[in-house]
């Protein structure tokens, strides 16, 4: 606990130097970056001592704010989902300080709030008082919030946080009431003290605590704010809200779903209806986004969309009698919320490195980056693997998990199996979906010709940005090949943590193999390099232009494009999509000039939100005339609210 | 001594009608005043074994403060922003002398309602009551800025005398916090109505909301 309170004060030490040298923005992000990457080698011992042993560690210190108290605790939970938050954060803010080197923006700023992003998120995953949380819960959004508006000048970057905040808002609300309910009656906030709930109330608060984490975490349809804000942000950012902050979602639903025993049925079924359609849709609406950090975005959906429906399945489990199964779906969702935090801010690095080389992120205007940028191709490539569930990569492990808890749950007689059905097919079904979708985005950018004169003269980043996304490349693949060693401290922290079965033996059993099969696969490779080079020693191949087909003059318009890849699976999902375009028919022998244009819609903000919101500020105006700007009736407003109160208090 | 701090009970709540009805800018703020001066005269007389000397010091720097320093303030501020010498009121002076004989039945009721410590002088709770009222009124359905500097003050001199009531001797120390708010409130307005009217020709608020960024009709309608 001391050492997690020195790497907190680090955190918060380098962001208050960052500001101070804000003068100076290339000391001031150097300083922030010292501080994150110090923070993060101070605070990975605790935690990582705290995931392998199992142990919990607790500080308490009274405060005097109303119903809060200083108390921290560190169990194996907290402390799986602080490794990401070390290891994410040290890495962005090394890439951070590549990334936007030469920006003429007041870098101090921006790298201060990062580093009290990453303070915030610590407080948000030991924190043991729902005042206390809500503290870190605040601080978290100020500061992404901040981030969110880098490029403040830009309109999309101004609506994306505006976006962002008021989902902010409305979560905060939501969970502010859910730690009411749950701490009614206990005189203080503090996570030991709640009383279980029962019935109505119990729903009540699971209901509240799913929208008002889902907010954050994500899943559809409570996503709006995340394809948005992601695009916005600085790469690096994007790398650390979609890998670690959309995570304090999924932590705090784990959470309270610990403080609100005996479970109820349809709660599980909740999950896996809200994980299935977020997985199935987010991959689906990656499939058709223009944009790298878009597709990103959509598949942190997809992947949360898992991660919660693997959850619903142990909750479904766990009701309906089957331990075991539960004990492995969670362990599941927790392996996978390791995972995604790795693999996906690599692929943000990458996408960031690729905006940072060729000026856009557009996918209709990349092309050939492939030889342009060989270090991030190939490290976008190990990412794009991973996320696409590959083995020996480190998205299959959680996934595996998953899909051997759904396989059980086919066995076992009753809802359960309907549990497994669900849950299996909706995994399979996303996973197709985001290989296209992963296939489509990395061949589009760096395959083939490229599209626009930028990505011509694309650029190899600098070994400060690439070196950060080479590590977590390998540790990806570390994370793959390791991943039976991680099945039992996992376990574990699920029992812990939700009161699940102890650690399941067998579960790790099909990961070794699958673990060894990863390794031999990649000893094979090895040795046909070796082999190669053995047979070219001393000699240099030739290389000569790709066959043409007797085409002698192609030029980069003949390729497939982003959307023409993706067409005919975008086409049959078009009610979903609902995007708009012109498609040229051509009905004659001797075609004239054709326009092709294809664009995906926010479908969930056009029909859901916009209407919503649309309502909300008609029936706003209606109040109106409450505000008129004269001095005299707003002081009178009070006064009658102050007697009112005084009289009713008599 | 008690008769005497009853009639100047009497004599402040005389001053909150007069207050009420009083359309002459410079006038209101000599009642205000003379309010200020009794009110800080009342401890003196209430307490029954005669002043301690701090209770004389804390009485004297308050009158000079609010007799002498305040009016002066205020003059000048009235005098600079060249406003019109009335108050210029959002209701008539019959409809204000209602809200304030309304205020003071109602503190009575008030008065006899709140659970509070018995009191040696009659009526003082609720002539407090009424005191704050009057303040609060003032600062409604007054159009000038300076008459809510007024209130303000009128509401003071309300929160001091409950003060009194409470705890004969010891509200000094809060009474001193309040009237340093109140000095620098005064203050700050004094300026801030000087360079208002020197920009706008005008100190009317109701004239300022036109600096809302909020306008009726703007949107939606």
């Amino acid at each position: 606990m001391l050492l997690l309170l020195f790497s907190f004060l680090i955190l918060l030490g380098s962001a208050a130097l960052a500001l101070c040298l804000s003068g100076n923005p290339r000391r001031a992000q150097d300083a922030a970056a010292y501080g994150a990457v110090a923070a993060a080698a101070v605070g990975l011992v605790p935690a990582l001592n705290s995931v392998f042993t199992g142990s919990t560690e607790t500080f308490a210190a009274a405060w005097p704010v109303p119903l809060g108290s200083l108390s921290f605790s560190l169990d194996p939970l907290a402390a799986l989902f602080l490794l990401p938050v070390f290891v994410l954060s040290a890495f962005s803010a090394v890439y951070g300080c590549g990334y936007l080197a030469g920006s003429s923006k007041p870098l101090g700023r921006a790298a201060a709030a990062f580093n009290l992003l990453a303070a915030a998120m610590m407080l948000v995953f030991t924190a043991a008082n729902a005042v206390l949380f809500m503290l870190g819960w605040e601080l978290m959004a100020a500061s992404s919030f901040l981030l969110v508006l880098f490029d403040h000048e830009k309109e999309q970057a101004r609506r994306a946080a505006f976006i962002y905040l008021a989902a902010g808002g409305t979560g905060a609300l939501m969970l502010l009431a859910a730690f009411c309910l749950l701490g009614a009656g206990a005189g203080t906030l503090d996570f030991a003290s709640f009383s279980p709930l029962s019935g109505a109330a119990a729903g009540a608060a699971f209901l509240l605590a799913l929208c008002g984490f889902g907010l954050k975490a994500g899943f559809i349809p409570l996503h709006v704010w995340l394809p948005e804000a992601h695009p916005a942000a600085p790469s690096h950012v994007s790398a650390v809200m979609s890998g670690v902050m959309i995570k304090t979602g999924v932590y705090g639903i784990i959470r309270i779903m610990g403080f609100l025993h005996p479970w109820q049925e349809w709660w599980g079924w909740t999950l896996i209806a809200v994980g299935a359609v977020s997985c199935l849709l987010g991959a689906l609406f990656a499939l058709a986004q223009h944009e790298l950090k878009r597709v990103l975005a959509y598949s942190s959906i997809e992947n949360v969309g898992i991660i919660m429906m693997a959850l619903g399945l142990g909750v479904a489990a766990q009701v309906y009698g089957s331990p075991a199964l539960a004990a492995l779906a969670f362990s599941g969702a927790l392996l996978h919320v390791l995972n995604h935090s790795l693999f996906k801010g690599l692929l943000f690095m990458g996408a960031g490195s690729v905006l940072h080389g060729a000026g856009t992120a557009e996918l209709e205007a990349l092309g050939g980056l492939g030889r342009r940028m060989p270090r991030t191709a190939l490290l976008f490539l190990v990412g794009s693997a991973a996320a696409c569930a590959l083995p020996p990569l480190n998205g299959f492990a959680g996934e595996f998990l998953i899909y051997i808890a759904s396989f059980r749950g086919l066995n076992s007689a009753g809802p359960l199996a309907l549990a497994g059905v669900l849950t299996g097919l909706s995994l399979a079904a996303a996973g197709a979906l985001a290989a296209a979708a992963f296939t489509r985005a990395a061949g589009t950018a760096f395959l083939g010709e490229p599209r626009a004169v930028r990505a011509a003269d694309a650029h190899e980043s600098s070994p400060l940005m690439t070196a950060p996304m080479f590590c977590l490349a390998l540790l990806c693949l570390a994370a793959g090949l390791g991943s039976p060693l991680m099945v039992g401290p996992l376990s574990a922290a699920a029992a812990a943590a939700l009161g699940s079965a102890e650690a399941e033996v067998y579960a790790a059993v099909p990961l070794i193999y699958v673990s060894a099969a990863g390794l031999i696969l990649a000893a094979v490779g090895l040795i046909a390099a070796a082999k190669r080079g053995f047979f070219l020693h001393g000699r240099s191949p030739a290389s000569g232009p790709t066959w043409d087909c007797g085409y002698a003059a192609p030029t980069s318009r003949i390729q497939y494009g982003a959307s023409s890849f993706a067409q005919p699976l975008t086409d049959f999902f078009q009610p979903i999509l609902r995007k708009i375009g012109r498609y040229p028919v051509i009905s004659e022998y001797f075609p004239a000039k054709a326009a092709f244009s294809a664009e995906a819609q926010p479908v969930f903000y056009n029909a859901l939100y916009t209407p919503v919101a649309v309502r909300l500020r008609e029936l706003a105006y209606r109040f109106s005339w409450l505000q008129h700007g004269r001095l005299q009736i707003y002081i009178m407003y009070i006064i009658v609210t102050l007697i009112g109160l005084l009289l009713w208090k008599l | 001594m008690h008769t005497i701090a009853e009639l100047i009970i009497v004599f402040i709540i005389l001053l909150d009608l007069a207050l009420a009805v009083t359309g002459s800018l410079s006038v209101c703020i000599r009642l205000v005043a003379a309010q200020g001066v009794v009110a800080g005269l009342l401890p003196l007389l209430a307490s029954s074994e005669g002043p301690a000397s701090r209770a004389l010091v804390f009485a004297v720097v308050i009158i000079l403060l609010k007799g002498a320093i305040f009016p002066w303030l205020l003059m000048r501020a009235r005098d600079k922003s060249g406003a019109h010498k009335d108050v210029e009121p959002l209701i008539t002076y019959p409809a204000s002398i209602m809200l304030c004989l309304g205020a003071f039945i109602a503190s009575s009721w008030l008065g006899s309602r709140l659970p509070l410590p018995k009191t040696e002088v009659a009526w003082i709770v609720p002539a407090s009551l009424a005191t704050i009222f009057t303040g609060f009124m003032l600062i409604t359905t007054r159009s000038k800025a300076i008459t809510q500097v007024l209130g303000y003050l009128v509401i003071e001199n309300g929160i001091y005398i409950f003060g009194l009531a409470l705890f004969v001797e010891q509200p000094m120390m809060v009474e001193l916090a309040i009237l340093l708010d109140v000095f620098v409130a005064v203050f700050v307005m004094g300026i801030a109505i000087f360079h208002i009217s020197r920009e706008f020709d005008h100190i009317d608020t109701a004239e300022l909301s036109e600096l809302s960024d909020w306008r009726r009709g703007e949107y939606g309608k």
